[in-house]
């Protein structure tokens, strides 16, 4: 064992030994120098013992009897990321896929980012897992080969074998187990990938790992992780960002049934980053004992700076601010000056505001931690069991929490309930640790529904200022464009006071229209609550601006939204970025460059799926968006049909999306769907405000969400074929959602939302 | 004492479980049985959504001490090896995206067909609007329950 990991200890489902071994091999694995260039040697491992599986690398393990287990390293939060990247290593491994068993890696930095959000799992681990299968099934050719006294070229992996092709002689992968440990690793340059005509998983639907257990309720959640002698917390926070509890009257609460203790948190010191939000914390024999309690406490918060914070206020900040001239982005020509010389008649302009958002996971935040001592009662270690999108993140935060060094801090993924990136920040996590550490007992701390709400890091409010001249056709010779809302940045750095380079470049800085005379800027604007990022971040507002305007200009010019946006977007090029700030989601243009072409593909697809265009009766109506975002490009289309008395349904949306290679395509089309229900959500209810800092909502009745009554109806999907390098999926369905339902709703009666969500505005019109 | 009877068991309660708990929490912190999920704690989301005599019930909102001698039927209970009609047709849609409210969803939609063996869209739609899901999974659950009642009538 090495002496600084502790043992990954399974609690359900019952411990196999195959689970056991592979769980063993998690913690013991020895990094050996990767001096032959196979970057699968880094995870390589040289064992002396023959008990243990063959274990070419972290990923795999195979056991004499051929059992194949794969491990899951990015977390499962509804993508199917737990299964489409093992189908990958199953397919350069040549294993059959009903022999494979699927693992949930602990937190592990020798695994590589475990960061499960971007959009990123398949883009960025397409590649290792091919080599991490191809790796394996090289040394059982050549393993084979040996065996048969042959040439390993004449010897091929597949169907969980090794076949040699010249006579048709096979061993099974189990039998060559012994063997193959023995061998070198071979170097990166001696592998060959199967091409696709060879692939049996990728590009094929392959149902989700936990499909069966799902659907019979014994799947393991975060939530429903048990711990022999387990305490049951939750916690009061200040209702304010930044408030401390400066008094506590604990008497009622502690003759609560059931309540055991009352702890009060360690504050959390500025930026608050991943760190447990402090508070007063109630630990109880059970979640509901615990809920009471804390229903009984007595609190007085003291004030926090953060208590000037009025919804209504700030949105009336953040619009003047981005009607301020400020920090230019990117420029082409001179846009200010050619609106400066415009005649009144030929300038357009529009503000757009899309306000804060809760992530509001079906599962909210929680998690179980288990810490051990030494004689001294200083903690030493501590394991985790928690719906994680991060679990690197989280060793560190419960290492620095405890005080302790993140070796010593284990992290078990349990599946989440959701987590559309509330879930990669682990302040949880490290609340139960903190809270373990001082009852000496393992705790599982829950978030009921209202602290989900109450403190989340939202995704943040933002007001978009567009202005355009237009010529006769109504093409734009000049357009400008500005943004204003707090940073992600601010909550890892308090003095953060504009949008960072990598959140313009989330659909601003890249506006792909072709004006000759274009610019983008950016205004101030300050952080009150903790920023975070959902689902498509950035996204989200800067699409609904730049999404929006477009349909705006066609519509003033009379013309159709479609043929206008087709030739906003112009001909099919590669955009010049050069000299702006643009992270392009971490990858390099040259490698994922912005091709217009795709974007208007997408866009040709949707309008051709929805039979555009289409004249409809008054109240019904087609709007079309298209956007690219981590690195896929998206169209939809959406039809609304709004009632004379203004109730709205979605009868039908079509999204198209090119997403480069795609791995498990039926998982892909539930991506989409899913994104339109979320942009649903998002477009129709979503808004979360504060009164004097503290956040109004508090669950689903005043936080609404999509119900299958209001949600879309008929979500159609579809998938361009391509053999471009795999891009995102999870994020790419939603931005392009909220301004296609908004320009819907202006071909169908006219009325322009430029404010979300629509339940604040009366959509009725008359006949 | 309470006595409650779950998927044709009884449960003796200790003394300490107050009759006030709701049923939601003494199913998965007292009884460990964790298929019926927490989402909301006051029946907005349907993820706890439990058989109570047969009836769709959110068990967030049914004090246990008020169960009495109703039959209370959970996810682990609705069939045998998990074959329910439903359960097979959510298989067959690949219905669940993260699955979390999916116990929710099955045990809703199980109720219902059970009162309405061949519901149309509006009837799915109304019956099935208490539970949400936030990954939205509606159209692929819409369709698995038409499958569902397809096959059951199919067998009946």
């Amino acid at each position: 064992m090495s002496p600084t990991i502790t043992a990954p200890n399974q609690p359900i489902p019952e411990v196999s030994r195959r689970t056991f071994l592979a769980s063993l091999a998690a913690s013991t694995l020895v990094i050996a120098a990767g001096t032959n260039g196979n970057r699968a040697l880094a995870w390589a491992m040289q064992d002396a013992d023959d008990n243990l599986p063959f274990e070419p690398n972290l990923f795999i393990a195979i056991d004499t009897a051929g059992a194949v287990t794969i491990l899951a390293h990015r977390s499962e939060m509804g993508t199917g990321i737990k299964t489409s990247l093992p189908m990958v290593v199953a397919d350069e491994l040549g294993a059959d896929w009903d022999r494979v068993t699927i693992k949930q890696a602990i937190g592990d930095a020798r695994l590589g980012s475990q960061n499960t959000d971007g959009s990123r799992s398949i883009r960025r681990f397409y590649e290792p897992m091919r080599i991490a299968g191809a790796t394996a099934r090289t040394m059982l050719e050549r393993a084979a080969a040996q065996r048969w006294n042959v040439s390993p070229d004449e010897c091929k992996g597949r169907d969980h074998q090794v076949v040699h092709e010249p006579t048709n002689r096979t061993i099974n992968f189990g039998d060559l187990v012994a063997d193959a440990k023995s061998l070198e690793t071979p170097s990166e340059n001696d592998l060959k990938f199967k091409p696709k005509s060879e692939h049996r998983y990728i590009g094929r639907d392959i149902p989700i790992a936990d499909l069966d257990d799902i659907v019979k309720g014994s799947a393991t959640f975060g939530l429903d992780l048990k711990r022999e002698g387990m305490l049951y917390a939750v916690i009061a926070r200040s209702p304010v960002l930044g408030g401390q509890p400066i008094k506590v009257e604990v008497r009622e609460a502690r003759q609560t049934p059931g309540v055991v203790d009352i702890i009060t948190l360690p504050d959390f010191t500025a930026p608050h980053a991943f760190q447990p939000l402090g508070g007063v914390a109630v630990i109880a024999t059970s979640t509901w004992a615990a809920i009471q309690g804390r229903e009984a406490l007595k609190i007085e918060w003291s004030k926090s700076d953060h208590d000037t914070l009025n919804s209504k206020e700030h949105e009336a900040t953040l619009a003047t601010s981005a009607r301020t001239p400020g920090r230019v982005v990117r420029k082409s020509g001179d846009a200010p000056a050619t609106i400066a010389n415009a005649q009144t008649a030929n300038i357009h302009e529009a503000d757009y505001y899309v306000p804060m958002l809760s992530h509001a996971p079906m599962e909210p935040p929680c998690a179980v931690a288990e810490v051990t001592k030494n004689a001294a009662g200083e903690p030493i270690s501590c394991e985790a069991w928690a719906p994680t999108q991060n679990p690197q993140a989280a060793q560190s935060q419960v290492a620095q929490s405890l005080g302790i060094q993140p070796e010593r801090v284990t992290v078990n993924v349990t599946l989440l309930g959701g987590g559309f990136g509330r879930k990669s920040k682990p302040d949880y996590v490290a609340e139960a640790a903190l809270l373990s550490s001082e009852l000496d007992k393992p705790v599982q701390v829950t978030w009921t529904r209202e602290d989900d709400i109450q403190h989340d890091y939202y995704h943040t409010n933002a007001a978009m200022h567009m202005q355009a001249v237009v010529k006769d056709d109504g093409l734009p010779t000049a357009w400008l464009q500005r943004s204003a809302f707090p940073s992600i940045m601010s909550t890892f750095n308090p003095a953060a006071d504009e949008g960072s380079g990598f959140e313009l470049a989330l659909g601003f800085t890249d506006i792909p229209y072709d004006v000759p005379n274009l610019q983008v800027e950016n205004g101030k604007a300050e952080a009150h609550v903790r920023i975070g990022w959902l689902r498509s971040v950035a996204h989200i507002y800067h699409a609904f601006a730049v999404c929006s305007f477009p349909d705006e200009l066609a519509r003033r010019a009379n013309r159709d939204p479609y043929e206008y946006l087709m030739d906003l977007m112009g001909e099919p090029r590669n955009l010049d970025l050069t000299g702006v700030e643009y992270p392009n989601h971490g990858e390099p243009l040259s490698r994922y460059p912005f091709e217009v072409g795709r974007l208007r593909h997408v866009t040709q697809r949707a309008a051709k799926l929805a039979n555009w265009p289409r004249k409809l009766p008054k109240g019904r109506g087609l709007g079309i968006a298209s956007h690219r975002s981590f690195l896929s490009y998206c169209a939809t289309v959406v039809e609304v049909d709004i009632s004379e008395s203004g109730s709205l349904s979605i009868p039908n949306v079509w999204t198209v999306i090119d997403a480069g290679l795609v791995v498990n395509p039926d998982r892909v089309h539930a991506q989409l769907e899913g994104a339109a229900v979320f942009g649903a959500s998002l477009t129709m209810h979503g808004e979360i405000t504060a009164t004097n800092g503290a956040i109004d909502q508090s669950n689903f009745h005043d936080y609404r969400v999509a119900r299958m009554n209001d949600a879309p109806k008929r979500i159609h999907t579809e998938i361009i074929e391509s053999d471009a390098l795999p891009a995102g999926v999870g994020e790419v369905g939603v931005p392009p959602f909220a301004p296609a339902l908004c320009n819907a709703i202006a071909d169908a009666t006219g009325l322009r939302i430029r404010r979300l969500p629509l339940s604040k505005h009366d959509l009725s019109w008359n006949g | 004492m309470i006595t409650i009877s779950v998927n044709n068991k009884k449960h003796q309660l200790n003394d300490d479980v107050d009759p006030e708990t709701p049923l939601l929490w003494v199913l998965r912190d007292t009884l460990g049985m964790t298929g019926t999920k927490f989402g909301c704690g006051m029946g907005q989301c349907g993820s706890c959504t439990v058989h109570y005599n047969g009836e769709a019930t959110k068990s967030c909102q049914l004090q246990v001490g008020s169960v009495g001698d109703a039959e209370i039927t959970t996810i682990e209970g609705l069939e045998g090896n998990g074959d329910h009609p439903l359960q097979q047709a959510w298989k067959e849609h690949n219905v669940p995206q993260c699955g979390y409210c999916q116990s929710g969803q099955i045990m809703a939609a199980a109720a219902m067909l059970a009162d309405n063996p061949k519901p149309t869209d509006d009837d799915i739609d109304l019956k099935m609007s208490g539970n949400l899901c936030r990954c939205g999974t509606y159209q692929r659950i819409r369709a698995a329950i038409h499958i569902a009642s397809a096959s059951k009538e199919a067998s009946s």
